[in-house]
């Protein structure tokens, strides 16, 4: 190889080098940040698509979606909450032990020696309650404005996937303190995955088919709940569903954006008015070049046809709506992790049940279902559930309302007079069974099947089903149906959930107060 | 020249299947084959064949002084034992709806749980509890009962 470059100078590579030296710091953060200080139309963009981490955003974000009562911030918050869920629980792994002879005792230290240890657990324990209740209101949010529908009907779907899974890890992660709550809470669930039995029994199945036995074998790995049971909720908590709640949330965020970003009304630029200048720099700069970002997508495009008169820049309209969202969910989160700590009881004991035997806040309602079939309670009502919330979007192809609260046919009244229908249809059936009793006191010899099939949670069920296909005819409208079905299911909801928490005491009798609980 | 002959296929001839075609099916199918077989191993791990759970067949000695009616629950065990006229018998004190223990109570059992009631020979009386609590066996042999938890017997078995 023949070297045409000239002979160095005599001092030249030195003076060269310190040269380079001294600008190595602005070269890393040029090479780093390629596209300079976002303060044009131009940098603005490519600080968005530049980024890996941010890329999922679009690069403009209209005016609508940033209107507080537009999403209030809910998505935001949940995805908060699982990031510090996700940190703080890394941190708690480095002391806690899967094995129950030595759980309790790593909770022990976590909860006394580990400096800020307990703050640690805290914080992961209600930023998980946090989560679980952003999550809900988060669905109901999508659900009220018709954001389920085409073309945002899968990641309605995907969003639901998410729902199970952030249940998933709420209930995973109560084992693992191996106290009492947790042992007795886990020893129900388990039996709840073995409930199908209720059926099999009774229709003489369960010797050659038995779904439930299997499924209880397959959640614990053994007959009780052990130290495989520890081992298996351990890895389900720490690495099964966090990789599948991340890999859906990334189709969860990458659906929004080429579903054509948030819901809106049609007429939403219209009613946005005119963009005053000073408030939302929509061109910054007067363009020396067209440039546009273009991409052509297959299929039904929610993005085309729209000019970008009422779209602002990502950067820092959404950003900083978004970081001020995520700094609301950690203040919350720190502030009650300050002010309560988490439950630890005693040490598992497997003899004498905790009673009353009580599963986190978010599955009392399913366990005051559960108190009165565990098939039914446990598994048939949540799948119907599931099934009717997952049908929803390929039912409801109606236009009107979209984007809009409680938008289509009936409207707020619909919902307002859906709420009493839910919450009086709840309180009665829970009001007469707490009073009278159901099928197994008045027939002592009645055979299970009646009653797995008729229990206040199966009526309860059907009177909501009943009043929503009567609100189908009335506005004819499935939309209208559909309002009335979510309402009423979140009342049930709601309300057995606070006869769970607050009306229930030892033996799951009902009782006014805890006050008046029998010392035991 | 061997590209007319007709028994002779020449390789300027068209392929039945075009090498291209043939690799990305291959691929498709290996892979198809591959997903069916992992998934099929990964769906046999979780079962163990044998199970890490402790015997459930012990002996014990009911105490001289056992009154008839009154149920008597060894230690880390999760049967209730009775002694009358007839002999001995044993009642499972976990409860058929979700697995709590129940506790022997004046009229039967109780379950903290889910509010279950039992009567003393197992029968639900009330709440969500879907069977009766069944009998384990039971053999005497002089002072001792060996007590198979994993064994049912019917109702009313004496031993």
């Amino acid at each position: 190889m023949v070297v045409l470059a000239p002979p160095p100078e005599q001092h030249g590579a030195l003076r060269r080098f310190f040269a380079n030296l001294r600008a190595t710091p602005a070269r890393v953060k040029d090479s780093a940040f390629r596209g300079g200080k976002p303060d044009t139309d131009r940098t603005r963009s490519t600080f968005v698509f530049g980024n890996v981490f941010l890329h999922l955003h679009p690069v403009r974000t209209h005016r609508w979606s940033l209107r507080w009562t537009a999403t209030m911030g809910l998505g935001i918050a949940s995805l908060a909450a699982f990031l510090i869920t996700l940190i703080t629980g890394v941190l708690l792994m480095f002391y806690y032990k899967p094995h129950p002879a030595i759980a309790y005792d790593s909770m022990k230290d976590i909860a006394f020696v580990v400096p800020t240890g307990n703050l640690i657990r805290n914080i992961h324990r209600w930023a998980a309650n946090v989560m679980v209740l952003t999550v809900i209101l988060h669905m109901a949010r999508a659900f009220y404005t018709g954001a389920y529908r085409a073309p945002r009907e899968f990641n309605w779907l995907i969003g639901m996937g998410l729902l199970v899974l952030t249940l998933g890890l709420s209930f995973t992660g109560y084992l693992l303190p191996w106290d009492q709550l947790a042992y007795w809470a886990i020893t129900i669930g388990a039996n709840i995955a073995q409930s199908p039995r209720e059926v099999t029994d009774a229709l003489g199945l369960t010797e050659t088919f038995d779904i439930g036995g299997l499924q209880k074998l397959l959640l614990l790995g053994s007959d009780t709940v052990g130290e495989e049971a520890l081992i298996r909720f351990y890895l389900l908590h720490v690495m099964i569903l966090p990789l599948g709640l991340v890999a859906l949330l990334s189709v969860h965020f990458w659906r929004i954006r080429k579903d054509g970003g948030l819901v809106r009304p049609v007429d939403a630029d219209r009613r946005l008015g005119p963009v005053h200048a000073a408030d939302y720099p929509v061109f910054t700069e007067e363009p020396r070049k067209t440039y546009q970002l273009a991409a052509v997508v297959r299929g039904k495009s929610g993005a085309v046809a729209r000019g970008p008169e009422n779209t602002v820049p990502s950067m820092p309209h959404l950003f900083y709506a978004e970081l001020a969202v995520t700094m609301l969910t950690i203040a919350i989160c720190v502030a009650l992790a300050l002010v309560s700590d988490a439950p630890l009881k005693e040490l598992a004991n497997p003899q004498v049940p905790e009673n009353p035997a009580k599963a986190p806040w978010y599955f009392l309602g399913l366990q005051e279902l559960v108190a009165y079939s565990a098939f039914m309670g446990g598994v048939g009502i949540p799948g119907i559930v599931l099934l009717g919330l997952g049908l929803i979007p390929y039912l409801d192809r109606e236009k009107d309302g979209t984007g809009e609260w409680f938008g289509g046919p009936g409207g707020k009244e619909l919902v307002l007079q859906a709420l009493f229908v839910g919450f009086g249809a709840a309180l009665a059936i829970e009001a007469f069974a707490i009073r009278y009793g159901w099928l197994r006191e008045w027939i002592p010899d009645i055979p299970q099947l009646w009653i797995t099939v008729f229990n206040p949670g199966t009526v309860l069920t059907a009177i909501y089903a009943a009043y929503s296909i009567w609100l189908v005819k009335r506005h004819q409208s499935t939309r209208a149906g559909a309002l009335g079905l979510f309402t009423c299911f979140l009342c049930g909801f709601v309300l057995l959930t606070v006869v769970g928490v607050w009306f229930r005491g030892p033996n799951w009798d009902f009782y006014w107060s805890p006050s008046d609980w029998p010392g035991h | 020249m061997s590209s007319n002959d007709p028994a002779k296929p020449s390789r300027l001839d068209p392929e039945p299947v075009p090498r291209r075609d043939f690799l990305g099916k291959a691929s498709l199918w290996a892979a198809a084959a591959t997903g069916v077989f992992a998934t099929l191993g990964i769906a046999r791990l979780p079962k163990a064949a044998v199970l890490s759970s402790p015997s459930r067949k012990f002996k014990v000695t009911l105490p001289e002084n056992l009154p008839e009616g009154q149920a008597f629950v060894p230690p880390g065990r999760s049967v209730a034992l009775f002694r009358d006229k007839e002999g001995v018998h044993a009642v499972s004190i976990v409860c058929t709806h979700l697995g709590c223990i129940v506790k022997p109570s004046a009229t039967g059992f109780d379950c903290p749980c889910h509010g279950s009631r039992f009567a003393a020979d197992g029968a639900v009386t009330k709440g969500p509890a879907p069977a009766p609590l069944p009998w384990r066996k039971v053999t005497v042999d002089g002072s001792d009962c060996m007590v198979d938890e994993d064994a049912s017997v019917p109702p009313g078995t004496k031993a």
